[in-house]
């Protein structure tokens, strides 16, 4: 509001300004979060890991999740998720599920493996909009969940971070 | 999709070896994200699904969300214990599908 619109006013009392002034922040505040979209938080993808996972507790060790550190180009980043099993009737890796924390959606990839797999590794090439946590997780037959994660930066610009 | 999806697995095994595929399909896999020039938002299309068939039988599933890349690439292995054929399905977030598929036989 500029002074000139004051000035044409004189009635308006001082808090009645301030009122107008606290409602269009409000306003301007709501259209914000209305209007920016919905990105995944590390407590977004905790929880998608753990819906996908069917668990909240899990162990560490037996799975690996190769990625760089240091990603100079965030549209294809390569990674490999593979888990210490030997794939047999009754050791075997059911599914591995990936998730970032901080990309526009928490959602990375699943995969859904079989006894013909008969190695539990997979690689695919993945988008990270900014340095943030990679987490994977692989549910074995017996229901045990096993979770790795991973801090990769990514440089916009190639300065090297 | 006009351009075919790539696979590279060997043609020929030992029995019960552990093989490595190597899968790639051309995709522009437009996340939903991005704007056009107007500023109106580009629609969500990608590839959602990839599934691998050894015979008929299942060998692997990956679902992709638009995290992604373009293009995607998707390594795994499987286990051959006959001779047989691969067969790969890509599906679309239009439902269209995509196949290939590779024999492989055993030594």
């Amino acid at each position: 509001m500029s002074n000139s619109t004051l000035k044409h006013k004189q009635t308006m009392e001082r808090r009645d300004v301030l009122k107008l002034l606290g409602l269009g922040t409000i306003a301007a505040a709501t259209g914000a979060v209305v209007s920016a979209p919905a990105m995944a938080t590390p407590e977004s993808a905790a929880k998608l890991i753990s819906t996908l996972s069917g668990t909240s507790s899990y162990k560490s060790g037996k799975i690996s999740l190769k990625m760089p550190d240091i990603a100079e180009n965030g549209a294809t980043v390569p990674l490999t998720v593979r888990v210490d099993s030997p794939m047999t009737a009754d050791n075997y890796v059911k599914s591995i599920h990936v998730a970032a924390d901080k990309n526009p959606n928490p959602e990375v990839a699943s995969f859904h493996l079989t006894l013909a797999s008969g190695k539990a590794e997979v690689s695919t090439r993945m988008r990270l909009s900014k340095t943030q946590n990679v987490v994977a997780v692989a549910v074995m037959n017996d229901g045990s969940v096993h979770r790795v994660s991973r801090l990769v930066k990514v440089t916009i610009g190639g300065c090297g971070g | 999709m006009a351009r075919k999806p790539r696979v590279k697995l060997p043609n020929s095994v030992n029995k019960g070896q552990v093989v490595q595929i190597k899968t790639l399909i051309p995709h522009k896999m437009e996340t939903g994200q991005r704007k056009n020039k107007k500023g109106g938002k580009i629609p969500r299309f990608i590839i959602n699904k990839v599934e691998a068939t050894f015979n008929g039988k299942p060998v692997i599933t990956a679902d992709f969300h638009p995290a992604v890349s373009a293009n995607p690439y998707f390594a795994f292995y499987a286990r051959v214990e006959e001779s047989g054929t691969f067969k790969f399905t890509w599906t679309d977030d239009k439902g269209k599908t995509v196949t290939t598929s590779k024999k492989v036989a055993v030594k």
